[in-house]
C-alpha cells in the first residue's frame, strides 16, 4: 500500500517538473490569486486600523458642575465604566482643566490676567467617554441624562455632536461592509480564475487520462498524481506570493502610514509572517488540489 | 471466453460501424479480423475494452457483460487485456521506459517485478537503448513496439493487437508475428485485427472476416479472402 502512495507522490512530481510552461503559467496564475487573496487581507487590516483610528478619535465629553463633589466624580466614572458599551474613560479634574487652558492661552496676557485676579478655579471637572463603537454614543447619553446625575452634570457635548457622530458612524459600517463585499468579489473571481486554470492544464492531458483508464488503472491511480501537482502549485505559488509581499509591503508600508496613519503594513506583514504564510499555503493547496480533483472527473468516464 | 451477442455500434445516422455482430472466441484461441478499412475491426475492439458503448447488444467477458460494470469496476477487466492500439496510444509525458512500467504499475506490481519485467520486455521488442526517450523522439515503428511491450509487460489472459505491424518493416512485422505466436502458445488468447494478406495466409488459424459491419466469413483455418 506504501509502494501505491509512494508511486503517486513520485509521479505528482515528475508531472510537476516535466510539464514545463503548464506548470509555470498554472504556478504564475496561482501565485496571482494567492497575492490578490493576501492583497486583500492586507487591506483590509489597514482598512480596519484606519476606521478604528477614525473612531477612536470619536469621544464624548462630560462638563461637571464646578460644585460637584469629587467623590461623586469618581461614582459617576466607576458606574461609566461598568458600562457594556464603554471603551475608556479619561478623567480631568477641575486642577488639570486649568493647568491645560493656562497652557493654551500662556501667550494671551490678557486671559491669564483676568484668571489671576478671579481667584477661584472657574473651570469644571470632565470627563472623556470612549465608546467601543461610534453606534454606542446614543446609549451612553441616554444613560447619562438619567435625572439622578443632573445635579452634577453640567452639559454633555454629544447632543451638539450627535449629527456628526451619527453621520460618521454611518460612513464607517458602510465602509466595512463595502470592504467586505468587495474582497469577497475579488476573491471569488481569484479562485474561479486559478480553478480554470488549473481545468485548462488537466484538460491537456485528457488523452493521456483515457488512455491510463484503458490499460487498468484505477481512478484512484490517476487521480492522484493530479491532485498532488495540484498541492505542489499551491505551496510553490504560497512561497512565492510570501517572497512577493516582502518587497511590496516594505515600499508601501511607510507610504500608507504617511497616508492613513496607524498601521506600519510591512511591520504587521512580518510580525505575522507564519499567520499569513500558513493562510496562503492553506488556500493554495486546498485550491490545487481541489480543482485538480474537480477538473480530472469528467476524463475519468473512459 | 469472450462473447459478441448480436453487437450493433451505430456512431450517427451515416455511420454504422457495427450490424448485429455474434461470435465467440474460446481460450487460447488465435483469432485474426480481417476488413478493409473502414469495416469495423477497430470498432469491434473497442466495444470489448469498453472504450466505446454498443448501440444494442451484449459483449460478454467471461460470464461478466462488459458494459453493464460501473466504472470504478472496469479495470479489473481491462487489466487483463493488454491492447496494442493501431494508434498507438503511448503516454506522451512518460518516457519508453515508465510508459511500459506504468502498466504494470496501474496493475500493482510490486517494484522488484517492475524493476525485471520491464527491461526483459524491452530487449524482447528490441527497444533497449531507447528506454529513456519520450514517445515524440520515437519512429513510428519504435512506437509501435513500446506499445506492444506494454501490451504484453503485464502476461495479459488477452492481447487485442490492432494492426500491430502496420509501421514495421519486413523482418521486424515478422519478430512482431512470432512474438504473438509465441505468447499464444503460452496459454494467452491472441486477437488480432489487420489487413496484412501475407501474415494472416501464414498464421494458419481462425479468420473472421468483416464487411461493413457485418461478419461474412467465419472459417476455422482461414485465409485472406475479399
Ligand atoms: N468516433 C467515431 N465517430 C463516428 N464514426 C466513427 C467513429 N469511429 C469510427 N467511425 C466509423 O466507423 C466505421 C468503422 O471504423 P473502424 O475504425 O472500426 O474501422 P477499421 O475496420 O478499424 O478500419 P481501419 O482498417 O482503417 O483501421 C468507419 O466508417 C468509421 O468512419
Ligand atoms: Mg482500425
Amino acid at each position: 500500500m506504501s509502494a501505491y502512495y509512494s508511486r503517486i507522490i513520485k509521479a505528482g512530481f515528475i508531472n510537476f517538473t516535466r510539464n514545463g510552461w503548464v506548470t509555470l503559467a498554472t504556478v504564475m496564475i496561482m501565485v496571482i490569486t494567492l497575492f490578490v487573496i493576501g492583497s486583500i487581507m492586507l487591506s483590509n487590516v489597514l482598512l480596519v486600523s484606519v476606521l478604528t483610528r477614525i473612531e477612536k478619535k470619536v469621544d464624548v465629553s462630560i462638563y461637571l458642575k464646578t460644585t460637584a463633589k469629587e467623590e461623586d466624580i469618581l461614582i459617576l466614572k466607576s458606574k461609566l465604566e461598568n458600562l457594556p458599551e464603554v471603551d475608556e474613560i479619561r478623567y480631568m479634574t477641575r486642577k488639570e482643566a486649568l493647568s491645560s487652558f493656562m497652557e493654551r492661552h500662556k501667550n494671551n496676557a490678557l486671559i491669564t490676567q483676568s484668571l489671576d485676579e478671579l481667584g477661584d478655579n472657574p473651570l469644571g471637572a470632565s470627563l472623556n467617554v470612549h465608546a467601543k463603537n461610534s453606534e454606542q454614543y446614543e446609549s451612553v447619553a441616554m444613560f447619562l441624562s438619567s435625572p439622578a446625575f443632573s445635579s452634577i452634570i453640567d452639559k454633555i457635548n454629544y447632543f451638539q455632536n450627535k449629527i456628526v457622530i451619527e453621520r460618521l458612524s454611518n460612513i464607517l459600517t458602510t465602509s466595512r461592509r463595502a470592504g467586505f463585499g468587495i474582497s469577497l468579489v475579488l476573491a471569488v473571481i481569484a479562485v474561479l480564475v486559478a480553478f480554470n486554470t488549473i481545468r485548462l492544464a488537466i484538460y491537456t492531458s485528457k488523452d493521456e487520462i483515457s488512455v491510463m483508464r484503458l490499460v487498468g488503472a484505477k481512478n484512484s491511480f490517476i487521480r492522484g498524481p493530479f491532485i498532488v501537482e495540484g498541492i505542489l502549485y499551491g505551496i510553490i505559488s504560497a512561497f512565492v506570493t510570501m517572497v512577493a509581499f516582502y518587497p511590496l509591503t516594505l515600499w508601501l508600508g511607510p507610504k500608507a502610514e504617511f497616508f492613513f496613519g496607524g498601521l506600519n503594513l510591512f511591520e504587521y506583514y512580518i510580525s505575522n509572517f507564519f499567520q499569513f504564510f500558513i493562510i496562503l499555503l492553506f488556500i493554495g493547496t486546498i485550491l490545487g488540489s481541489f480543482s485538480s480533483f474537480i477538473a480530472i472527473r469528467r476524463y475519468l468516464k473512459v | 471466453m469472450i462473447y459478441f451477442d448480436h453487437v450493433s455500434k451505430v456512431y450517427s445516422p451515416t455511420s454504422t460501424a457495427l450490424d448485429d455482430v455474434s461470435f465467440t472466441i474460446e481460450p487460447k484461441e488465435f483469432i485474426s479480423i480481417v476488413g478493409k478499412s473502414g469495416a469495423g475491426k477497430t470498432t469491434l475492439l473497442k466495444l470489448l475494452l469498453a472504450e466505446e458503448k454498443p448501440s444494442s447488444g451484449r459483449v460478454f467477458f467471461e460470464s461478466q457483460n462488459v458494459h453493464s460494470l460501473p466504472r470504478t469496476a472496469i479495470h479489473k477487466i481491462r487489466r487483463r487485456i493488454g491492447t496494442i492500439f493501431q494508434d498507438f496510444r503511448l503516454l506522451a509525458s512518460k518516457t519508453c521506459y515508465e510508459n511500459i512500467a506504468f502498466a504494470m504499475e496501474a496493475s500493482g506490481s510490486t517494484d522488484e517485478e517492475i524493476e525485471a519485467d520491464v527491461p526483459q520486455v524491452m530487449d524482447l521488442v528490441g527497444l533497449m537503448n531507447k528506454a529513456w526517450h519520450f514517445p515524440h523522439e520515437l519512429s513510428g515503428g519504435e512506437k509501435q513496439r513500446a506499445a506492444i511491450a506494454r501490451a504484453i509487460v503485464n502476461r495479459p489472459d488477452v492481447i487485442i493487437a490492432d494492426e500491430p505491424t502496420g509501421n514495421l518493416d519486413p523482418i521486424n512485422t515478422w519478430e512482431i508475428i512470432e512474438l504473438l505466436k509465441k505468447i499464444n502458445s503460452m496459454g494467452t488468447t491472441v486477437i488480432l485485427a489487420t489487413h496484412a494478406k501475407d501474415i494472416i495466409n501464414s498464421l494458419d488459424k481462425r479468420v473472421i472476416t468483416i464487411e461493413d459491419g457485418k461478419i461474412i466469413r467465419d472459417a476455422k483455418r482461414g485465409r485472406y479472402v475479399l
